[in-house]
């Protein structure tokens, strides 16, 4: 029975197996590698040989303009897309034939574009949804009561109090999202990723939507977030994302135009080019302009 | 990926009518399942899960006890009939209301308990009572199982039309067998007699007879008991939490490490089980097993029920079921009081019973519990409201 055996997944599947189990404490070491990540719908090519290594602890930028392919990548790392060529490996194995609901149990979490948060659940629930891969107690004692189950269900409940303290929501904890303001929900769905406590956050747009004050809040607390994990950030906001990130993978029209440190992105001509000065203002051409096709390799 | 750029969106079935209505309810449609698993409540109640639904059930055991004693035989056959309703609607609910999923084949799965109850009593020692319930169960959960797999991929009218043909087709699997299963005419059930306890259980509590019919309504009255203990149970738990994650929304459901297809399947299962014990108690209250009792509109008269009492509770369940049970003789006594003749009032009764149903449809749209739920929480939340806000 799948569901009774979760939390430990990919039941004779293919990602990698539990040997490697996060351990929530230590430093972040595992790191994300896609390499030569092609996806092409039909005759539509989304993405072409993109490549990116999230490193432990590092925040890592995606950023380029509308139908870059941003989302599709965001979707490669998460097997809701399957590329048509390249490779993926994340802790040193391969990933293939991954799927969503695997992604847990590897340690690895992602919010949502908009909030996604489940309507008909409090906002305590929700979260303890996020915490599902900590779960214990299977259908046996769930269906009698068992004590073991209550045990579990409080264990999940301080685990969800506690994300939710972190990020400040703790008050909605008995409300509905449907009733909350949406820079709350989005505090929630946030909760929802972290409170597994994955080794690599995959943040799709985080600060859509939010105020300038909310969304510098936001910038602070995914650097204390790089403490203890990895993320990879796809943001429009470049002000945010160029504080954030520790390196920046710029795409455009599916292809990979640069790679670096925010400051060598920012000084890249093929960005400003790419967003045609739109919001990126090219400092003077600096020492180190960085190559334009994959550059992180050399750089 | 559109469906990741918007998934707010992406809440597929048709069965909730989604946000403003319901600010701070869950939303609408399915209000009656969605009481917290997680929030502690202040009350007197054990805090311990098991204690507190073991203390409802021996309530409820009193209850029912108390009310198959006042009243006259007649009713406790009606009661009877109540309970195999009240277990299969209770099933139903739990794979409707808190999973999402849609099934007019519960007529079917409770026809496959029903027709593995006839065919263990047909035998010449039968088993023990339980344990050809039990076998009725495991049946129907297999076939359950075979559904459900075919169902976790299928969605909204998809599904309803797949277990449409289940509800239509297999009770032709008993005239195509005629010489194991009866053909038309069924199979005769005979109900194994009452146990020499319950004549002194009956005489020490009531000092009525303990009639047979009496002993079956007692029969259901457990069976129903330990049903929604043992969903009530789930409901309450990580497991009832997930499935309404995976009704709400997929994709984050996903994200979090459910993987959807196993509990739609894990649903659907617990779901057949429910219906296979209403089988095997419908066998034995009804004496057959016939395919002329499962038809569509048995399905679909559950589906009713548990409409009308809101969607995911298993009180809305039990009355939805009451309703099923009572109204219709209810109406046509009342006809025949108004001097109508005997064939106008019994088309009386199906009359109302539309009537209700678009009243509820209109009025209560999350069935009687769940608008219930909705008011108290509305309620709840204006006081909130009201209340100075901290921080």
């Amino acid at each position: 029975m799948g569901p009774l055996a979760q939390p430990t997944p990919s039941a004779g599947s293919t990602a990698i197996d539990r040997t490697a189990a996060p351990d929530t404490d230590r430093a972040p070491s595992a790191s994300l590698e896609m390499t030569g990540i092609t996806v092409a719908f039909g005759g539509v090519v989304a993405l072409s040989e993109v490549s990116l290594v999230v490193e432990p602890g590092q925040v890592h930028g995606l950023i380029g303009p509308n139908g870059a392919g941003k989302t599709t990548l965001f979707n490669v790392a998460c097997g809701i897309v399957r590329p048509t060529a390249g490779e993926m490996t994340w802790r040193g194995r391969p990933l293939r034939r991954l799927k969503p609901h695997q992604l847990a149990g590897l340690g690895i979490a992602r919010t949502l574009q908009g909030v996604g948060l489940f309507p008909g659940m409090t906002v305590l629930e929700n979260v303890m949804i996020g915490a599902h891969r900590h779960a214990r107690a299977g259908f046996g004692s769930a269906l009698l009561a068992l004590p073991r189950s209550d045990r579990d269900e409080r264990e999940l409940r301080a685990r969800a109090m506690t994300a939710l303290s972190d990020l400040g929501a703790q008050q909605h904890a008995g409300r509905y999202p449907g009733g909350l303001p949406y820079p709350v929900q989005k505090r929630v769905a946030l909760a929802r990723a972290l409170v597994s406590a994955p080794d690599l956050l995959l943040l799709d747009e985080p600060a859509s939507g939010l105020a300038e004050d909310e969304m510098h809040e936001l910038g602070e607390l995914i650097r204390t977030l790089a403490g203890r994990m990895s993320v990879l950030l796809v943001e429009h906001h470049m002000d945010l994302v160029m504080r954030v990130c520790d390196r920046i993978t710029v795409l455009d029209s599916g292809r990979q135009i640069a790679a670096g440190t925010p400051a060598e992105v920012q000084a890249d001509p093929a960005v400003t080019e790419a967003y045609l000065g739109d919001e990126v203002t090219a400092e003077e051409d600096a020492a180190g302009t960085t190559p334009t096709d994959g550059g992180r390799h050399h750089g | 990926m559109s469906d990741l750029q918007s998934p707010t969106n992406t809440t597929a079935e048709g069965t909730r009518t989604g946000g403003k209505a319901a600010e701070e309810a869950p939303t609408a449609a399915t209000a009656g399942a969605d009481q917290p698993t997680a929030t502690p409540r202040r009350s007197l109640l054990p805090s311990s899960t098991l204690l507190r639904h073991l203390l409802v059930l021996l309530l409820a055991a009193v209850g029912a006890v108390v009310l198959l004693e006042i009243t006259d035989p007649f009713t406790n056959s009606q009661l009877a009939t109540l309970t195999y309703y009240a277990i299969a609607a209770g099933g139903l609910t739990v794979l409707t209301g808190m999973n999402g999923q849609i099934s007019l084949g519960h007529g079917a799965l409770m026809a496959v308990g029903a027709y593995t109850t006839a065919l263990f009593l047909s035998a010449d020692e039968p088993l023990p009572l339980p344990l050809i319930l039990l076998a009725a169960i495991v049946t129907a959960t297999a076939v359950g199982a075979l559904v459900g797999v075919a169902a976790a991929r299928l969605h909204g009218p998809y599904l309803a039309g797949a277990t449409l043909a289940l509800a239509v087709g297999l009770p032709g699997l008993a005239i195509y067998f005629h010489d194991v299963l009866g053909g038309e005419q069924g199979m005769r059930v005979r109900a194994p007699r009452a146990p020499e306890a319950f004549d002194s259980f009956i005489s020490a509590v009531s000092g009525n007879s303990a009639t047979n019919t009496k002993w079956l309504a007692y029969l259901g009255a457990i069976c129903l008991l330990i049903t929604y203990f043992l969903l009530a149970n789930l409901i309450r738990s990580r497991i009832g939490r997930t499935w309404r994650a995976v009704r709400d929304q997929e994709v984050a459901a996903e994200l979090a490490g459910i993987n959807l297809g196993a509990w739609r399947v894990l649903a659907f299962v617990v779901s057949a089980a429910a219906a296979g014990l209403a089988g095997g108690v419908l066998a034995l209250v009804v004496r057959l097993a016939a395919p002329s009792g499962f038809t569509l509109v048995l399905s679909l008269s559950l589906l009713t029920a548990i409409v009308i009492g809101g969607l995911g509770s298993l009180l809305g369940a039990l009355l939805g079921s009451a309703l099923l049970v009572f109204l219709p003789p209810f109406v046509t006594d009342l006809g025949a009081g108004w001097g109508l003749d005997n064939t106008e009032a019994a088309q009386l009764a199906p009359f109302v019973y539309g009537v209700v149903l678009i009243v509820a449809m209109i009025f209560a749209p999350a069935g009687f519990v769940g608008t219930l739920r909705m008011r108290w929480l509305t309620r709840r939340a204006k006081r909130a409201a009201a209340q100075p806000s901290r921080g």
